[in-house]
């Protein structure tokens, strides 16, 4: 890296990844999982004493990489050969001498023909676990800013907009608004300045997958953003992180620094006239930042509330000027879609959403982990198949998607092809990428109650539907889980659910009752169950 | 001309503070960041770092105090020698986050939020860290803590607390 110049042209640029794929190939190359489970898991450890320990070793490098995705089961490494699961930060010498063949292996072997594996179809994740974040040259072997510089030097503005239309690629932020339509939007809005900015607040509790992309493969969504830049006209945008992510954020400032450092960024960008500067901006712990006009106000120095649209922030955004946002997976998935066209990128998932999804797997399930799947795949697929079913032995309960705007999705529905519309038709919603699976030890009630707890104090408190409406809820569904509840109670809960969805200023509160509603559609007996007249009713019926 | 205020004391935090908002060119925008780095160097927002903060931006302190409350992440209390933030994210959530909040709060005496009266452990809360995957967690001084459960918990906490 110390003698690499900046990069003038996509030549330049495809002969120096040439030449760092020639590297690599001479050396053999064992990569380990410093993603976050693995890293409390003592992986650092294990990554410094395999450097040690492989020293004198020829041709051997050790690198440290994002999430493997397989969290349940680290610490995860690999060599060119095969992949090692459940290690300790001790296990270096005994690694060592498993790759060498000395030392019996299979138990610790990792075959990628599983299910988690094979059922996975990764584009956002492509280099995730496999190249050093902090490593420009690993990510320009992996093509990287190949897209970016064919852009600039082979596409007008508008080929770059149409790409992206024909993809069908929709915002993975949750709301799945048409990509390629934000763009042109952007694109034909009227105004000297025009921003881009990156939607990095992934508030949803249980969602970690934008944290992960950011983790492991930074440059990927500086990269989109800065062909989003190009496309709309922008030349300037920001990144808009939350403060609990300090890994991301040190990432993403480390890899804005060295694209800059090599003319990938900066001023007169391949030579073309077109410059962009990126900075990060730290969110502050406000979930309802996450909604684009609050996010505006927030980097705007104010306090995080949103303001009524239309004006839509691509007709007046930052400042009033258009403004392009998108979420982090949205980005990550744009070098690909140039590189390969839209149409390759169409031909994956179902009629009415394209592509793959990342999610984040947890709850009372045996895998759990980060996976990318193409979207029309059932959720029994992800759950049973990817997800090895159901921890501790018990019983599948509901799915949890879309955070606490989303749903609860129960075992009727299990063979659903997930997608957009497929989603919110079972009353919940994509959502960010979050999926909590849930066995019969959870509780429908307390889970609704969770959520709206978690409404109410994340309402922003500027409209009154949102603020008022969810204590209500709230205290109706303390009520009831508390088996104090009657049956007026439940009827005004149902009614509140419709008046703070309808009249609510924002998507927080607009989208807030859907866990309540969810759950009174396919769990209604564990509501009723806890009223004060099935109560009465089942102690009359003892007596009689 | 307008003379932009001098530090309230000679504390080299403030003198830190004054570059940082230099570095943004005392713009009003650059609040929320000004406000990270004060809490930063200082530990959390007093009353004395919100006024010298106003000043020097040209902000009325009510909005700076309205930032600064309006964010959960910005504490205008002073935190105790030993943190720990409870997740209580979803996946933490169903995995039994409240029972390790309750264990805590019993044990130590103190609910979310607060601070034992020997300034020796804060107890916080937060919505996700993003880590599902070791739910239930917690970050303990700064460390990560997952998998845990009441004993376990507590067990750490005796670890830091008081050596």
């Amino acid at each position: 890296m110390s003698e690499m110049k900046t990069i003038h042209s996509l030549e330049e640029l495809e002969e120096l990844a040439e030449v760092l794929r020639e590297e690599q190939k001479s050396k053999s190359r064992i990569t380990v999982c410093t993603g976050v489970a693995c890293s409390s898991l003592g992986s650092e450890e294990l990554a410094k004493e395999l450097s040690e320990e492989s020293k004198n070793l020829e041709n051997c490098e050790v690198k440290k990489v994002g999430c493997k995705g397989l969290c349940a089961l680290g610490v995860l490494v690999e060599d060119d050969k095969n992949m090692y699961h459940s290690l300790k930060k001790d296990d270096a010498k005994n690694l060592l001498a498993m790759m060498e063949g000395t030392q019996e292996s299979s138990e610790y072997i990792l075959s990628k023909d599983i299910p988690f594996y094979s059922k996975q179809k990764k584009i956002v994740l492509e280099n995730a676990g496999y190249i050093d974040p902090d490593s420009l040259d690993d990510y320009i072997a992996a093509d990287g800013y190949k897209a970016l510089f064919s852009a600039i030097s082979d596409m007008e503005r508008s080929e770059v907009i149409d790409e992206i239309k024909k993809s069908g690629l929709r915002g993975r932020g949750g709301g799945g608004y048409p990509t390629g339509l934000k763009w042109s939007t952007v694109e034909k809005a009227i105004g000297d300045q025009k921003y881009v900015i990156c939607n990095a607040d992934e508030g949803d509790p249980g969602a970690f997958m934008d944290r992960s992309v950011m983790e492991a493969d930074p440059h990927r969504v500086i990269e989109g953003m800065a062909i989003a830049a190009y496309a709309v006209g922008a030349n300037k945008g920001y990144l808009y992180i939350r403060a609990e992510y300090p890994l991301a954020v040190k990432r993403i400032k480390l890899a804005i620094k060295r694209a800059e450092k090599f003319g990938l960024l900066g001023e007169n960008i391949c030579g073309s006239g077109f410059s962009l500067k990126l900075d990060v901006r730290l969110g502050a712990g406000a979930f309802v930042c996450g909604e684009e006009t609050a996010l505006l106000s927030s980097i705007e120095g104010k306090r995080g509330t949103p303001t009524p649209r239309p004006p839509y922030p691509a007709e007046s955004g930052l400042w009033g000027k258009p403004t392009l946002i998108n979420n982090v997976e949205t980005y990550a998935n744009i070098a690909p879609i140039i590189r390969n066209g839209g149409d390759w990128y169409a031909k994956i998932g179902t009629e009415s959403s394209k592509g793959t999804k990342v999610f984040a797997l947890t709850g009372q399930i045996k895998n759990s982990g980060m996976i990318e799947v193409p979207m029309g795949i059932t959720l029994e697929q992800i759950i049973f198949e990817i997800g090895g079913g159901m921890a501790l032995g018990r019983e599948f309960k509901a799915v949890q998607t879309g955070g606490p705007s989303g749903g609860c999705i129960p075992r009727d529905h299990l063979n659903l092809e997930v997608d957009y519309e497929n989603l919110k038709s079972v009353g919940s919603m994509m959502g960010s990428g979050g999926m909590i699976v849930m066995d019969e030890s959870s509780k429908m009630v307390e889970v609704a109650k969770f959520f709206m707890e978690f409404c109410m104090s994340e309402s922003c408190g500027k409209c009154v539907p949102c603020r008022v409406g969810t204590v209500q809820m709230y205290e109706i569904l303390k009520k009831i889980s508390k088996k104090d509840g009657t049956r007026k109670d439940l009827a005004l809960l149902e009614e509140l659910c419709d008046v703070v969805r309808n009249t609510s200023l924002c998507g927080l509160g607009q989208s807030a009752p859907n866990p309540v509603v969810s759950t009174l559609r396919f769990f209604k007996e564990e509501y009723e169950n806890l009223l004060v007249e099935s109560r009465c009713h089942i102690s009359i019926s003892k007596e009689a | 001309m307008y003379v932009r205020p001098k530090p309230p004391s000679d504390d080299k935090r403030f003198k830190q503070l004054m570059r940082e908002m230099k570095r943004h060119g005392y713009a009003r925008n650059s609040l929320i960041e000004v406000l990270h780095s004060a809490q930063e160097a200082f530990g959390y927002l007093e009353d004395e770092v919100m006024k010298f903060v106003a000043l020097s931006l040209q902000l009325p302190l009510s909005k700076v105090y309205g930032v600064a409350t309006f964010y959960s992440f910005f504490t205008l209390k002073p935190q105790g020698k030993h943190t720990c933030v409870v997740c209580t994210g979803t996946a933490c959530y169903i995995k039994g986050a409240d029972r390790i909040m309750e264990s805590i709060e019993n044990e130590y005496g103190i609910k979310d939020g607060d601070t034992t009266e020997d300034d020796e452990l804060s107890l916080l809360s937060a919505r996700c860290f993003g880590s599902c995957n070791l739910a239930p967690m917690a970050i303990i001084d700064g460390e990560v803590a997952g998998y845990l459960d009441e004993d376990k918990t507590l067990k750490w906490l005796k670890g830091v607390l008081y050596v």
